[in-house]
């Protein structure tokens, strides 16, 4: 038996993420922003986007939700950043929780929950760039 | 501010006490016989268990310390009163009236008997979680055999109208089962004076052991034995009896009843510090059940911060020292919001940000100021992480806690981007 203080409910990496995520925030006029929910849990995720060139340059999350909703969305937005719309369309939530070194599979969810968020930042994006934008 | 360790789950179990501890100890190796032997060895157990056991009694003020049967804990004790009185008795009735906000192992016991003939009705609650008495009434019919009311709520502390519930069942002459799992120990419980024929409760809750329960029975109550073997417990609960434990029991029991005035008083005292600095410090925060008083068990408060989650409040708590409980769908294995929570029709949104804090008899003042500023802190961190908190200042969304008539719900706003009703 280890001391208490030393037993965590995840992993270090997904308490990593928890206690000190990345990109937290909003994008500053962002060209793409997804927000989706989990009806299984109740669960919010935000992910806004800047993108130039083809390229996410910068990805922000917020987060409605347990740890690992947290952990999830602070990993894809780290993942993200620098690759193409392309890539990012094939982003999968697998990516998220190997990279998290593994979720417990009650929470699989909650990296399923950052895949639609991005995806729907990016939709959110394409529907701006086909929209011409009123003069 | 130094960090501390400060435990407050003792709803959930407590630490064995000193004296307890102790006086189990030769009950591993010095008298390590078992009660039903006839030999010296069993003899001497024999003792040990009659005074335990009336230390228990004594808890209750039951009658007589053969009306208890020890069982391997609250869960064991509930399924044995439910399931055990229903068998003995399915011959004059095959209808149940139990309270929508029971504990699981109520729930369940009820839940199986539905699927073996009986019918329930479920008596709803207020929004305080409280029953009221007349509902009861309402709800038994000629085929009651049996009305089941908890003392006290495990999960938001409501105290039930025990009594007066006790009067209604014993003038139509149905048995009243109340378990006492969230109430033994800390408060003053007369299993005469709230006319219950079955009561249950768990001495880990208050200090004693984890591994034994108690049911209370009395003669106005026939129950069948549910784990058959020997001739133990009367005949009523087959088993080798776990002696170590019972004795560490008896002497929870024994020193609860003798501190009680004190550890209600000093832990009652804890929970209106703690209530009162939450609550000036934190903005839209709901407290579930009713305010502490008269009304509420003096350890515990169950509160809902909006526009965060209580996993996410849980484990900051957890990495500051703080240990609490929740009722958030995110810490359920299944997903699902309390069902305590979903019968007070607590909003969803409130639900999701649920925290449970119970306090014990060893927290300090201390322990409570340090809890106050490290939520807030934490209260301040998650909701700068939320999406709900910026949409609620932009007027996107409006609080349930106190409204201010822009925006919509959060619930409708959770629905609209997820694309179904939540819960």
């Amino acid at each position: 038996m280890k001391e208490t203080k030393e037993y965590t409910l995840y992993n270090d990496t997904v308490m990593d993420h928890f206690l000190n995520p990345r990109n937290m925030g909003d994008v500053q006029e962002a060209d793409g922003v997804g927000e989706v929910g989990a009806a299984a849990c109740g669960d919010i995720m935000k992910i806004s986007l800047k993108i130039r060139d083809g390229k996410i340059e910068d990805a922000r999350f917020k987060t409605f939700g347990c740890g690992s909703a947290i952990a999830s969305s602070s990993m894809a937005t780290e993942l993200i950043k620098g690759r193409t719309l392309e890539e990012a369309k094939n982003f999968s939530n697998q990516e998220v929780v190997d990279a998290l070194g593994g979720l417990p599979p009650v929470k699989i969810h909650c990296s399923v929950l950052a895949e639609e968020a991005l995806k729907a930042a990016i939709e959110d994006y394409e529907a701006k760039q086909a929209k011409p934008v009123a003069a | 501010m130094e960090k501390r360790a400060v435990y407050l789950d003792h709803q959930t179990t407590t630490p064995v006490l000193e004296e307890a501890l102790q006086a189990m100890i030769p009950y591993f190796r010095e008298a390590y016989g078992s009660p039903s032997s006839l030999h010296r060895y069993g003899l001497q157990v024999r003792e040990g268990l009659k005074e335990a056991k009336e230390k228990l009694a004594a808890l209750i003020n039951a009658e007589s310390w053969e009306d208890l049967i020890i069982t391997s804990g609250g869960t064991e004790s509930s399924n044995l009163a439910i399931k055990g009185f229903a068998d003995a008795n399915h011959r004059k009735g095959n209808h149940l009236v139990v309270s929508a906000i029971e504990h699981p192992s109520v729930m369940n016991s009820i839940e199986y008997l539905t699927k073996h003939g009986f019918e329930v009705t479920y008596v709803p609650v207020d929004s305080v979680g409280r029953i009221n008495p007349e509902d009861v009434r309402a709800a038994i019919t000629d085929k009651t055999i049996l009305v089941c009311v908890h003392l006290v709520n495990h999960d938001i502390g409501t105290i039930q109208p025990v009594k007066e519930i006790g009067k209604i069942t014993a003038e139509k002459g149905i048995v009243l089962y109340c378990d006492a799992l969230a109430a033994a120990g800390w408060m003053p419980i007369d299993v005469r004076d709230l006319g219950v024929q079955l009561l249950s409760f768990s001495p880990h809750r208050f200090y004693g052991p984890k591994g034994i329960g108690v049911l209370y029975r009395n003669r106005k109550a026939r129950v069948t034995s549910h784990i058959h073997g020997g001739v133990q417990e009367g005949g009523r609960r087959a088993g080798t009896e776990n002696v170590p434990a019972i004795i560490g029991a008896g002497v929870a029991a024994e020193v609860a009843v003798k501190e009680m005035a004190q550890r209600v008083e000093h832990v009652a005292m804890l929970q209106k510090r703690l209530y009162d600095g939450l609550w000036k410090h934190i903005t839209y925060i709901k407290l579930n059940g009713p305010e502490p008083g008269p009304l509420r068990i003096c350890n515990t408060l169950n509160l809902s911060t909006e526009f965060i989650e209580g996993e996410g409040q849980l484990l900051l708590l957890d990495y500051q020292g703080i240990a609490v409980a929740s009722g958030s769908s995110c810490v359920s294995k299944s997903l699902k919001v309390s069902h305590v929570l979903s019968a007070i029709h607590l909003d969803h949104a409130l639900a999701q940000g649920n925290i449970i804090m119970s306090l014990g008899k060893d927290n300090t003042v201390e322990d409570v100021d340090y809890v106050i500023e490290t939520f807030q802190k934490i209260v301040d961190k998650l909701r700068n992480m939320s999406p709900m908190w910026k949409e609620f200042e932009e007027g996107v969304i409006d609080s349930v806690v106190t409204p201010t008539g822009k925006g919509k719900s959060f619930t409708q706003h959770a629905a609209d981007i997820s694309g179904k009703p939540v819960h």
